[in-house]
């Protein structure tokens, strides 16, 4: 794979006079987009895109997955735009965005032959599923001698040992969290060229780092960017302004959260106090886990339905099926979960353990190479954002 | 909308939104018509960046203080005295006030962008730009249940001694209302009628055929121009207009802010003869960039190119067109199909012209020229650093001044006597205080001003009055 840091296309150096000589790949339509948005900035109080995008004269590849994952597909630059579709110019922010944030996915995938299964999501996440499914069906099965039996008193260790349960999800969890280790390094680095690091940055570098890594994850956990600059909301199919989305979404990540907490703790019990599940509704794991539970339905249902009827205009509609298809993964991890809570004492408990496992392991093995990757990607800029704004601008068009 | 409304706006900018929501805030049922498609709507205001204000101490977005008479010395002096002083201080006056209002129908704004940092103290930013307050106007319009109808373009009106009855529109639709407000901007699209009013110069060009519109295709001065036969009083000239120096690649219409050339004063700028003609460096560039226009328009063509070699790279908001690029200047006049000999000449008589000083764009440096003609009296360093980039530029017009005479009321006035229920408000009026040059931001100042007067006039004519304005206006209107 050739490497990102290679030029798209120098802008202000070309001698060809027309934009579409820029057109093409989605990179090259970044690259376009942005020379265009350059010399107009109307958008600059939306979002860090275009701050970002005004600290550059060119944009290389590397440029253009960097400003793609700052992009949060809110869609106030679109509905502003005075050149979106019909004008000649065709500027489609988000759009171009998202097209080049599926291609980071891919390229940074690691192993890289696997950023493939970005090609097909669909059939990744129907494969994992079933996979998952039936390898927890097929070892109740075997283990427990059958799928329903008589009521177990919410003991899951009876049906599948913990350890083997450790081993298993750690596993493919340590495996996940390497694949993105690798990818964002390697995305990082493509990103921040060596000139950020040369004397004299290197010491405000140094001097960014904590300032810089609060604003991002303050910026992540009140979902800044999709408050459309002003704090209203991100657009759905208009110019009018919501704030379903950033709420379905703050749902869905803290009850994600809540339910990685559940487990934490769960995993601390077990090893630390040598307390093992199952655990009273009221402990804390099982506290966590119903709350992380119930937001992990309502968000993932609401994204879903606001994806549906979201603009077809907006966003890359090849990626719809990663995008739907996590969204539906996460709500149903979560309902199994739920149903498992309520089922724990019924004889019905071995098969849902078992669906509630193989779903869950459906989605940590898709986690490296589905919609998850938005979240660490997304991070990444947005903490090289915040770097890069606290360095000085090399490029003076202000102060005149 | 099946019965009659009492108010009909016609156009759909911000000078007709204002106007629709305040006729509307003041009880009237308001149909406004706009001559573009959805996707078109807004004319030129979608295009807009911002709003100069007065005010006297800081105010959120605003730093400073930017009092009532300095805005209006401001506006004395880019006329020329060719302005209006009563309504031009209502205008800025009301500028200091109407933001709120605003505010309130959707408008956000927010500290100027950056590379236009220098009008931070007297201009406010409208976030996302015209598009987004047209957009929340007409969210807001829809809201307050204001009828609006897209493509629909009136063609003339029927008056009577004076008064509107009914428009007509393009399809043969007739349309009665109490009381309207003409706010359907200049005649800035209409190509025809710009060559008529340009003539033909010394040269037996026709110079307006190379002009290119900044903004909508939707200002044809249809209604200008049947106002005006119909006997509405006039004010200004149509060869008068907002008119900048603009990349001659840009498309006929639309091409709006992106495709302004900011490179002049850290550069020259030779004509098609390869000759300079103007002093580049004469003043800052935002203070100068509104005359460019003319003086391209008067060049053989109607077009010039700006030249500036590696040092100027960076130093100017980037253009959208990438410049044609060469490493030797006689490649570059090759390239760009000039003269060669002349164009070195040219280029080489500048670079020996300049005397070493100290370059600092963000003042009137001591960098110049000696012995030339024309000079460059600051910013004047050799071109002589490749690459070597060219900028083709053409006479953009952004908007046209010929509009109908009004006072304070915004009624238009037939031999001097007001109208009872027709009103203008926007560029078909803003002539009035802009009687020529122009000072970023004031058109948004004029069709707010106007555009809420003419509403809440057009409103109380038909018998509505609006419960809050009374005060701002007479604030406004107090001298
Ligand atoms: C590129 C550009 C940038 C600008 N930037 C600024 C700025 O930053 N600040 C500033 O103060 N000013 C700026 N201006 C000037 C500003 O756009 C105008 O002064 C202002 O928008 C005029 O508003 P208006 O409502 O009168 O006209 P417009 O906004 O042009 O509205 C006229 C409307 O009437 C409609 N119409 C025309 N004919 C008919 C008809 N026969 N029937 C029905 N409808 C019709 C049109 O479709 C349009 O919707 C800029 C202009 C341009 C072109
Ligand atoms: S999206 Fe459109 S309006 Fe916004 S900065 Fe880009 S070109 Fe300008
Ligand atoms: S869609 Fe939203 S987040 Fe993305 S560039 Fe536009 S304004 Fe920024």
């Amino acid at each position: 794979m050739p490497p990102l840091t290679e030029t798209v296309e120098a802008a202000a150096c070309t001698t060809t006079p027309d934009l579409t000589s820029l057109l093409g790949k989605d990179e090259q339509e970044i690259a376009r987009v942005m020379q265009i948005c350059n010399a107009c900035r109307y958008c600059e109080g939306f979002c860090a895109v275009f701050p970002a995008m005004t600290r550059r004269l060119e944009f290389t590849a590397a440029d253009t997955h960097y400003l793609a994952n700052l992009c949060h597909n809110c869609g106030a630059c679109l509905y502003a735009c005075q050149y979106a579709p019909p004008h000649e110019f065709a500027v489609n922010v988000p759009q171009a965005m998202a097209k080049v944030r599926g291609r980071t996915y891919q390229h940074y995938a690691w192993p890289s032959t696997f950023g493939r299964l970005y090609e097909r999501q669909g059939l990744t996440i129907a494969l994992a599923l079933a996979g998952g499914l039936a390898l927890f069906l097929a070892l109740a099965a075997a283990m427990a001698g059958g799928l329903t039996d008589k009521p177990l008193a919410g003991n899951f260790y009876a049906i599948f040992p913990h350890n083997l349960l450790v081993v298993m999800f750690g596993a493919v969890f340590v495996f996940a969290v390497a694949a993105f280790v690798v990818g964002v390094v390697r995305f990082w680095r493509d990103i921040s060229p060596a000139r950020d690091a040369a004397p004299p940055g290197a010491t405000e570098l140094a001097k960014a780092r904590g300032p810089a890594a609060v604003e991002a994850v303050t910026d992540i956990a009140r979902l800044r960017y999709l408050g459309g600059g002003h704090g209203e909301g991100c657009n759905e199919d208009d110019d009018r302004f919501t704030q379903s989305r950033r709420w379905f979404h703050q749902l869905t990540m803290y009850g994600f959260l809540l339910c990685f907490a559940a487990t934490s703790v769960a995993t601390l019990y077990h090893y630390l106090l040598a307390y093992e599940a199952p655990y009273p509704w009221f402990s804390l794991p099982v506290m966590l886990g119903t709350v992380g539970g119930v937001g992990l339905l309502i968000g993932p249902a609401g994204l879903l339905w606001l994806n549906l009827h979201r603009g077809a205009e907006r966003g890359d509609a090849a990626q719809r099926p990663m995008d739907r298809g996590f969204i539906a993964l996460l709500f149903v991890v979560s309902l199994t979960g739920l149903a498992l809570l309520a089922l724990r004492d019924t004889r019905f408990m071995a098969l849902w353990l078992a669906v509630h496992l193989g779903t869950v392991m459906a989605l940590f093995l898709t986690l490296p190479y589905g919609k998850f990757a938005h979240a660490v990607f997304r991070t990444a800029a947005l903490f090289k954002y915040a770097l890069e704004k606290r360095l000085p601008n090399r490029i003076a068009v202000g102060s005149d | 909308m099946a019965a009659e409304p009492d108010v009909l706006v016609i156009g759909g900018g911000n000078a007709a939104l204002c106007a629709a929501l305040m006729a509307r805030e003041a009880g009237a049922t308001v149909l406004l018509l706009e001559s573009a498609p959805h996707s078109w709507r807004g004319g030129n205001s979608m295009h807009v960046r911002n709003l100069r204000c007065m005010h006297d101490a800081p105010q959120d977005v605003l730093v400073d203080a930017y009092p009532e008479e300095e805005y209006w010395q401001d506006l004395l002096k880019v006329t020329g005295g060719l302005t209006d002083e009563r309504l031009a201080r209502l205008v800025i006056r009301h500028s200091s006030r109407c933001r709120p209002w605003m505010r309130r129908h959707g408008v956000h704004f927010q500290p100027p962008l950056s590379g236009a940092l220098h009008v931070a103290r007297t201009n406010a930013f409208f976030m996302g730009g015209g598009k987004a307050l047209v957009n929340a106007y007409y969210r807001s319009a829809d809201e307050l249940g204001v009828a609006v109808r897209y493509d629909t373009p009136v063609q003339s009106l029927e008056l009577k001694d004076g008064r509107f009855v009914a428009a007509v529109t393009e399809r043969g639709e007739r349309i009665a209302a109490k009381a309207c407000v003409l706010a359907c901007g200049g005649f800035e699209s209409n190509l025809e009628w710009q060559r008529e009013a340009w003539g033909r110069n010394e040269r037996g060009e026709w110079p307006a055929e190379n002009f290119l519109i900044r903004g909508t295709r939707f200002n044809q001065g249809v209604l200008l121009k049947f106002m005006l036969d119909a006997g509405a009083d006039a004010i200004g000239d149509p060869t008068q207009a907002h008119c900048v120096a603009i990349d001659a690649r840009a498309p006929l219409y639309d091409g709006g802010i992106c495709t302004r050339i900011d490179c002049v004063s850290l550069g020259v700028v030779v004509n098609r003869e390869a000759q300079r003609f103007y002093d580049e460096g004469e003043d800052f560039w935002p203070k100068r960039y509104a005359i460019w226009g003319r003086l391209v328009a008067q060049q053989p063509g109607q077009t010039a190119w700006s030249i500036i070699d590696r040092k100027a790279v960076g130093r100017f908001m980037p253009p959208v067109f990438p410049g044609t690029r060469a490493e030797s200047l006689e490649e570059l006049a090759q390239k760009i199909g000039l003269d060669i000999a002349t164009f070195t000449a040219t280029l080489n008589a500048y670079n020996a012209a300049c005397r070493p000083g100290t370059f600092d764009h963000t003042v009137l440096d001591n960098c110049r020229t000696e012995g030339l003609t024309p000079p460059k009296t600051h910013w004047a360093q050799p071109i002589d650093a490749p690459p070597f980039f060219a900028y083709p530029l053409k006479p953009g017009i952004t908007f046209t001044y010929l509009g109908m005479k009004t006072d304070e009321s915004a009624a238009v006035r037939f031999a001097g006597v007001p109208s009872a229920n027709l009103f203008a408000a926007g560029e078909m009026m803003a002539g009035n205080v802009l009687g020529k040059g122009y000072t970023a931001g004031v058109g948004m100042s004029i069709g707010t001003a106007f555009g809420r007067i003419a509403g809440v006039n057009a409103a109380a004519s038909a018998g509505f009055h609006h419960p809050e304005f009374k005060e701002e206006l007479a604030y406004a209107a107090a001298h």
